[in-house]
């Protein structure tokens, strides 16, 4: 069953024909049913304009360019305003890798930006200020083998991007990824390489940089002081992290991934495009000529790859494959930390603070601490826990990072050779290190939350 | 993981379990490098441990060993034999077959299995479509195609293995399931949508609430391992594909579990991990438990499975019970009321077993 169009019906056209003939009279492919008329092809939902492409049910839903839009943008605002993902005090920060996926959550988080500023404007009183927005760009050139133009060009036309989408005005950060060692660039361009070849694994590779990526992306939003991460994560990548985490042993973690919302960090961080398939944006960015900018990669060997391709397999032989293995991945539990949090800032209008409370997913019953893995921030499941209770007999630091980390981790990442594992340790940014320090006393904020208006002093001191 | 450093020979490496045969095979679960006989003991110290960790058997029991004649089977046959005389399990064995009726496959496969019968001294039984439903799966893939075929067999199958059961009074089934198999089986669940099944899948031990139980000794098995240990022990068994099968939805699950093993032998371990650790709630999970009105086997509609298969065939319908139900259940409770309850001369019952 088709997930996302929930107005297309068959047609029987084909939709070469309808975009190419259009002077000519279009043939059409058997009949069709329903009222629409044998000659001509139109949009299944305004029934008025020239259909263009389709919808994630292959050659059956035929919408205008239009109503394609509309459908689109309908399915990001309803993420936003069901899981109360932006607020009017919030400054929130587009992470952009300059894919269509980013491309198209920044242009539609301008929109609705756009509206809010026209709103405030039009307003007498000015009570609901506009949500503020900045623009993340990792540079990972110092890693792969790109030519420096190519990552200059790259940089170039990601600054005019993100200048065109103003008024109001954005800000942009390029975030070398060594930045995250906080010491200047040359000796962090060695650290980091010298962290990455130190994992032998190509897939554990991969995904250590993955969780840098998260790591700087935190970094520039909290010293910043924005409130939101907002990620372009598409239905196609969810689909393909719920296989490749399956297969890497994460099944009890995964649920946290795929939410609309994820507050175990610093910053949350929030999926408004889970809905929408990456056919889908793509055909966004060509039919509105949004700009993409896309640095090639050599072959991946990795299990990531391999997941990738396992994926459009099954997407050719059935197109609506990636949201059911969507849809069956959201009937695991999620955790608690995937809503918003509530909000305890008085300067908030209570309006605002009503309706986010209202919105948010209900916790479940038991509000357990949950413990993280150091490097890939995962719930760890308790009944893992014997090897790490045997670890930390030693005093060693590295041992107390490795038995804290989550068993993927311990497999794909951390290398297993003690004086080899020292190294590795030795070479981690700084946060991951607090992470797994604090990690195993795990996550009093939510509890604290409950009680916070019955606390008295401010200077708590914290367990 | 590797094997730990050696001091480099130029001559034959040395079994790094041992260290005293020469290694002739590279273990595909872990990769070391060992000799035949290590191999037969950590593979089978590996299922005896399996059985006693999760207290698969007690002693008394009777059990019966699914047998296809195929190489999973028929290792199983064996290790279990072995392993009942070696540990003192006090287990009674025999061996338990389902003929479908397909030419040119099945009947060749008993073959196998009827010298499995003389070679391990196990008694056997087998159990038939024919007998069972009147139809043998040529008949039925001859009427329904090539699409949905293995639908058909799957239901009936698990029926006649639970009546074949029943005749011989065991207390439990011991199928081959491998750790590929299950694998396979937790990634079409998360394809396909299946949530309660997947919750359930992964369960070494089935059907504890049902008629007979039945379990996976080789849960955690490779398939290559147990063709290795088929292939150097030299055991006698039937080694070709299904004739019907390679329109199966499984086969993409298949090819892309086979690629993954060779980048990551301990990645379909991992996937029965995952399998096991899903997050779901308790209250999705199992649909209520009736008896079918025409049989009396175990079922969650009013009619079980294979009596709506069955319907289906004998009235000429081959979709019914096929996709999803609009009320299948309904639709059939209604001819037959219609019907005066008559049913046609060929149809046979589904049995007149008591569950």
């Amino acid at each position: 069953m088709a997930c996302n169009s929930a107005t297309c019906n068959s047609s029987g056209c084909y939709k070469e024909y309808e975009v190419e003939e259009e002077q000519r009279q279009p043939t059409t492919r058997g009949g069709i049913n329903g009222s629409a008329t044998t000659h001509q092809n139109l949009c299944v939902k305004c029934k008025s304009n020239e259909p263009v492409c389709c919808g994630i049910g292959g050659d059956d839903a035929r919408f205008c360019k239009d109503c394609f839009k509309t459908n689109l943008y309908g399915k990001f605002k309803q993420a936003v305003s069901y899981n109360a993902m932006i607020t009017p005090s919030d400054k929130v920060l587009v992470a952009f890798s300059g894919g269509p996926s980013s491309r198209v959550v920044l242009q539609f988080v301008h929109e609705i930006q756009c509206r809010a500023q026209t709103n405030f404007d039009a307003s007498k009183d000015r009570s609901l200020p506009v949500f503020g927005v900045g623009v993340a760009f990792i540079d990972e050139s110092s890693i792969h083998s790109f030519a420096s133009q190519d990552a200059e060009k790259a940089i170039e036309d990601i600054r005019s991007i993100v200048s065109n989408l103003a008024p109001p005005e954005k800000e942009l950060y390029v975030v070398p990824i060594e930045n995250i060692f906080s010491s200047d660039n040359i000796d962090g361009k060695e650290r980091m390489k010298k962290l990455l070849d130190a994992v032998s694994d190509v897939t554990g590779k991969e995904d250590l940089l993955i969780h840098l990526r998260m790591l700087s992306l935190q970094r520039v939003a909290s010293q910043n002081r924005y409130t939101r991460v907002v990620l372009g994560s598409c239905t196609s990548r969810i689909a393909c992290h719920v296989i490749s985490a399956t297969v890497k042993g994460q099944g009890y973690s995964l649920s946290a991934d795929i939410q609309y919302v994820d507050s175990r960090w610093q910053v949350p961080v929030v999926l408004p495009l889970r809905d929408c398939p990456a056919q889908e944006l793509n055909t966004l960015c060509s039919l509105d000529g949004l700009k993409i900018v896309e640095l090639l990669n050599g072959p991946c060997s990795s299990i990531n790859g391999l997941v990738s391709s396992f994926v459009k397999v099954l997407q050719e032989e059935n197109p609506s494959r990636e949201c059911t293995i969507v849809r069956t991945a959201g009937k695991l539990t999620p955790f608690h930390f995937n809503r918003i949090p509530d909000i305890h800032d008085s300067s908030v209008p209570l309006a605002t603070r009503r309706r986010q409370k209202r919105h948010s997913i209900k916790p479940n019953g038991s509000l357990s601490s949950e413990s993280f893995c150091p490097i890939c921030n995962s719930p760890l499941n308790k009944s893992n826990f014997s090897s790490s209770l045997r670890s930390l007999q030693s005093n060693e630091n590295s041992d107390i990072f490795a038995a804290a980390a989550c068993s993927s981790c311990q497999f794909q990442i951390i290398p297993k050779e003690p004086s080899l594992m020292e190294q590795f340790v030795s070479l981690l940014p700084q946060p991951l290190i607090t992470r797994a320090k604090h990690g195993d006393r795990g996550d009093f904020s939510l509890l604290r939350e409950q009680i916070q208006e019955f606390l008295l002093s401010d200077g708590e001191d914290e367990i | 993981m590797e094997a730990d450093a050696k001091p480099k020979k130029s001559g034959p490496r040395l079994c790094c379990i041992c260290n005293q045969r020469r290694a002739v095979l590279k273990r595909p679960k872990t990769l070391e490098q060992i000799c035949r006989e290590c191999f037969y003991e950590v593979f089978e110290e590996e299922i005896h441990q399996v059985i006693v960790e999760n207290q698969l058997f007690k002693p008394g029991d009777r059990i019966a060993i699914g047998a296809s004649g195929g190489k999973d089977s028929t290792v199983l046959a064996y290790v279990l034999s072995e392993l009942n005389r070696r540990h003192n399990y006090g287990l009674d064995l025999f061996l338990l077959s389902v003929d479908e009726g397909i030419t040119g496959y099945r009947d060749d496969s008993l073959e196998t299995v009827k010298r499995n019968e003389l070679q391990y001294g196990l008694p056997l039984k087998i159990v038939s479509y024919k007998d069972l439903y009147g139809w043998t799966m040529d008949e039925i893939v001859k009427m329904i195609g090539l699409k949905n075929n293995c639908t058909f067999c799957g239901v009936f199958r698990r029926q006649a293995l639970d009546r074949g059961a029943a005749l011989l009074k065991v207390d439990k089934v011991a199928t081959g399931h491998n750790a590929d198999d299950i694998a396979e089986t937790v990634l079409l669940n998360i394809l396909r949508g299946d949530i309660a099944r997947l919750s359930r899948c992964t369960s070494i031990t089935t059907g504890e609430d049902g008629p007979i139980p039945r379990c996976k000794p080789f849960k955690y098995t490779y398939e290559k391992e147990i063709v290795m240990y088929a292939y150097f022990k030299k055991l006698d068994y039937f080694s070709t594909e299904c004739i019907y099968s390679p329109n199966a939805y499984r086969g993409f699950a298949r090819e892309f579990i086979k690629d993954l093993e060779r980048i990551r032998p301990r990645a379909i371990l991992d996937i029965i991990t995952s399998g096991e650790n899903f997050r779901i709630s308790t209250s999705t999970k199992m649909p209520e438990q009736g008896t079918c009105e025409r049989c009396g086997y175990i079922s969650s509609q009013k009619w079980c499975k294979a009596c709506v298969l069955l319907e289906g065939l004998n009235r000429g319908l081959p979709k019914l019970g096929i996709g999803r139900s609009r009320g299948l259940n309904n639709d059939i409770k209604k001819d037959t009321k219609q019907g005066g309850g008559t049913k046609s001369i060929e149809s046979k019952q589904c049995g007149s077993l008591d569950f």
